[in-house]
């Protein structure tokens, strides 16, 4: 008799199961955001898979330098997720092209976002959106408030100002002024270059005529960040030749350097590490009043799997991303990725709220080389890692690296030809 | 009349070991040079025959990079010939001594970095060097030669040397388990012939040893070369991909990997990562045939 309770109790067990599988749909995400793993799994997940019972949600990331290869390994034999994660600009048009993702351009929730946000996951000409916009890194300063106290300088607003802090600090000696390496080469492109290059080419207005053709990287606006890169040499600390990008995130975290080119995804991690007070400012200009341009580079996307089992469930979920509950959830969560919707989030940390401000005052651009220039080989971005670093160990002249950078772009860019 | 027997067996036997080497090794090789012979364009694979080898000697573009990463190669390779292979011999020759003490010892002590990873000994390296953290500046500091530290791996001059060296320091215990083998190999009663004629210490190594292991010392040499030549790990591993400062650490291995797997924003292309992987594979190639037909033929080979 008790043995047929259990039968019937485990048949039963068995049925609601199988029945409950029958309804709910499991959708998973591919990413290579692995650190943010537990946000997902405690926030982000149960707040949607409460307000949308019957779908199930997988987050499956993998480790960032191999997620490109993975995800075409398994779009390519057909494993890969419902909801892929999008790198922004030519390695998700690339995946659009060959029919891996799907066209949202007629999703409701891409109203949500402005066209500089979605310009990184579309096509050249605009006419297909295929992953909703999630959020962008902005570039500036961080500054250890604490040492700015003891050696009595203001936050600089000019280049000018901004030299003579460093000076300051050079002189005092207990700081290393700024905290930067050359030796893993993209910080000098990605916190040297383009963080203070658009005060230089006007942003935008730059980089598109850049792309179209109708500037060089010749130019005085393009040349002239490696010549202020040329004079950080020296307010870097002893041996930033082989400084590398954690020696400088340690240098700073441990009171050691007065301030740190940053984007501002390191906000998290230096507020966990960190035990003075942060302040954040942006690029400095080279007059004062002049306008500021900041770059608010658009950094990740969610997009769907063309090939999914499930389209109208992932676009459920892809409309609940794109929606303002998720910026919030999301931006408060990962202070320092700020969320793309056109509606403003209130953000509680205060370095990410001063750092998001900036877009208030300034006119926002994403990095110079990552639309459509560095399609070709070699490969502008690259090419500019290297430049950086060259302008500021002071191997090549600003001209000399315009020139090559140029020559290199011209060899198989059309419009610069 | 007897009919021979079909001797199934050596094929049963036989068939695992080609089965795996066939797929995991002759298989892939030759997908590889084919691929070389291809290209994409718009989404469709099409054959473009040697367009790829083209491109890759003789645009500038590509060819300035290719010769500095077969010359950063050589250079790499150079270093391992005169610094590890010397000290190599000279260590197992040392240790073959019959009066040293804790010989085993030492033989393990050096050999221990061969089994490392190269994860392992380039991070550690990397921290040895590092001028903030460092143990170098500070133990140099200590002799008061503070003033010959540099950041070695962050300029382009010293970079590839150094590592160069780190490789050597890595794997000098294999010439040395070699070359040691070989004179324990060495009977007695030749050196004491030699004794009696007059040739002892530093002399019978130089006379008597040195010609009896040459033959060793040859088959470290094209270990070396396959070696080097098929590096990339360490520098991957310490210098990433983009093989900095200024690609003055790039190898071909790591050019390779640039191009066929794409970094950052550039895109993986397989077709010209397959010429350069069929470069590396031709010049070895030569390498071990020049070594084979006209080096070791022509080897005097002693009986002992």
């Amino acid at each position: 008799m008790t043995r047929n309770t259990l039968k019937l109790a485990l048949l039963s067990t068995a049925l609601t199961a199988t029945s409950a599988m029958a309804q709910d749909v499991t959708l998973t995400i591919e990413s290579w955001r692995n650190d943010d793993l537990v946000l997902w799994q405690d926030k982000i997940i149960p707040a949607f898979e409460a307000e949308n019972p019957g779908i199930k949600i997988n987050f499956t990331p993998s480790a960032p330098a191999e997620y490109n290869a993975v995800l075409n390994s398994k779009l390519d034999a057909g494993s890969a997720g419902d909801i892929i994660t999008c790198r922004p600009f030519d390695a998700s048009l690339a995946l659009f092209e060959a029919g891996h993702l799907a066209d949202l351009d007629d999703m409701d929730a891409m109203g949500n976002f402005s066209d500089v946000a979605k310009s990184a996951w579309q096509t050249d000409d605009g006419g297909a959106t295929f992953c909703v916009p999630m959020a962008s890194v902005i570039h500036g300063f961080i500054y250890n408030k604490d040492a700015f106290a003891e050696v009595g300088v203001e936050v600089p607003n000019t280049e000018d100002e901004f030299f003579a802090v460093l000076e300051a600090f050079k002189e005092d000696g207990n700081y290393i002024p700024m905290a930067m390496g050359t030796n893993d080469q993209w910080e000098a492109a990605t916190m040297g270059y383009n963080n203070i290059g658009p005060n230089y080419w006007k942003g935008e207005e730059g980089r598109r005529a850049l792309i179209a053709g109708e500037q060089k990287l010749t130019d005085e606006a393009w040349t002239a960040p490696y010549a202020t890169l040329a004079k950080w040499g020296a307010y870097l600390g002893d041996g930033y030749e082989a400084q590398t990008y954690p020696d400088s995130q340690n240098l700073f975290t441990l009171g050691r350097a007065a301030i740190y080119p940053a984007g501002s995804w390191e906000i998290s991690g230096f507020n966990a590490q960190a035990d003075f007070e942060m302040g954040a400012f942006k690029p400095p200009v080279q007059n004062a009043g002049d306008t500021c341009y900041i770059s608010d580079h658009t950094d990740i996307g969610i997009g769907m799997n063309a090939a999914t089992d499930n389209p109208e469930a992932a676009r459920t979920f892809l409309a609940w991303v794109g929606s303002p509950e998720f910026a919030s959830i999301f931006g408060n969560a990962l202070p320092g990725f700020f969320p793309l919707s056109k509606e403003p989030v209130e953000l509680s940390d205060p370095l990410a709220k001063e750092i998001v401000g900036w877009r208030g005052e300034c006119e926002s651009t994403i990095r110079s080389t990552y639309q459509i220039l560095s399609r070709g080989t070699p490969n502008l971005e690259n090419e500019t890692w290297g430049a950086s670093v060259a302008a500021i160990k002071g191997t090549s002249s600003p001209e000399e690296l315009g020139a090559d950078l140029q020559q290199g772009l011209a060899s198989w860019y059309e419009p610069q030809q | 009349m007897q009919r021979a027997r079909t001797r199934w067996h050596i094929a049963v036997f036989l068939a695992p070991a080609v089965l795996v080497y066939t797929a995991i090794m002759i298989f892939p090789l030759f997908n590889t040079l084919r691929l070389a012979l291809y290209s994409k364009v718009d989404q469709e694979r099409i054959y473009v025959g040697l367009d790829n080898f083209r491109t890759l000697f003789f645009d500038p573009i590509w060819s300035e990079q290719f010769w500095n990463a077969l010359g950063n190669n050589f250079w790499f390779f150079i270093v391992h010939m005169l610094v590890q292979n010397p000290i190599g011999v000279a260590l197992a020759a040392i240790l073959s001594h019959p009066r040293l003490r804790f010989a085993a010892l030492y033989r393990s002590a050096i050999f221990i970095p061969t089994i490392l990873s190269f994860v392992i000994v380039g991070f550690a390296w990397k921290l040895i060097l590092s001028p903030i953290w460092g143990i170098a500046p500070s133990m140099l500091d200590f002799v008061g030669l503070k003033s010959l530290f540099a950041p070695w791996l962050g300029r382009e001059e010293y970079a590839l040397t150094t590592l160069a060296l780190i490789s050597v320091w890595q794997f000098v215990g294999i010439p040395m388990m070699l070359i040691y083998a070989a004179l324990l190999s060495i009977p007695e009663e030749i050196i004491e012939a030699g004794e009696v004629d007059g040739i002892t210490g530093i002399s019978a190594f130089w006379k008597i040893k040195l010609p009896l292991i040459l033959p060793s010392v040859g088959i470290i040499s094209i270990l070396t070369f396959v070696g080097n030549f098929n590096a990339f790990d360490l520098i991957y591993a310490s210098q990433g991909a983009l093989a900095g400062p200024d690609f003055s650490t790039d190898i071909l291995g790591t050019f390779m990997y640039r191009t066929f797997f794409g970094f950052q924003l550039q895109l993986g292309d397989p077709h010209m990562g397959s010429a350069i992987a069929s470069g590396m594979f031709a010049i070895i190639l030569i390498g071990v045939c020049v070594y084979l037909f006209g080096i070791q033929t022509r080897m005097r080979r002693y009986q002992m």
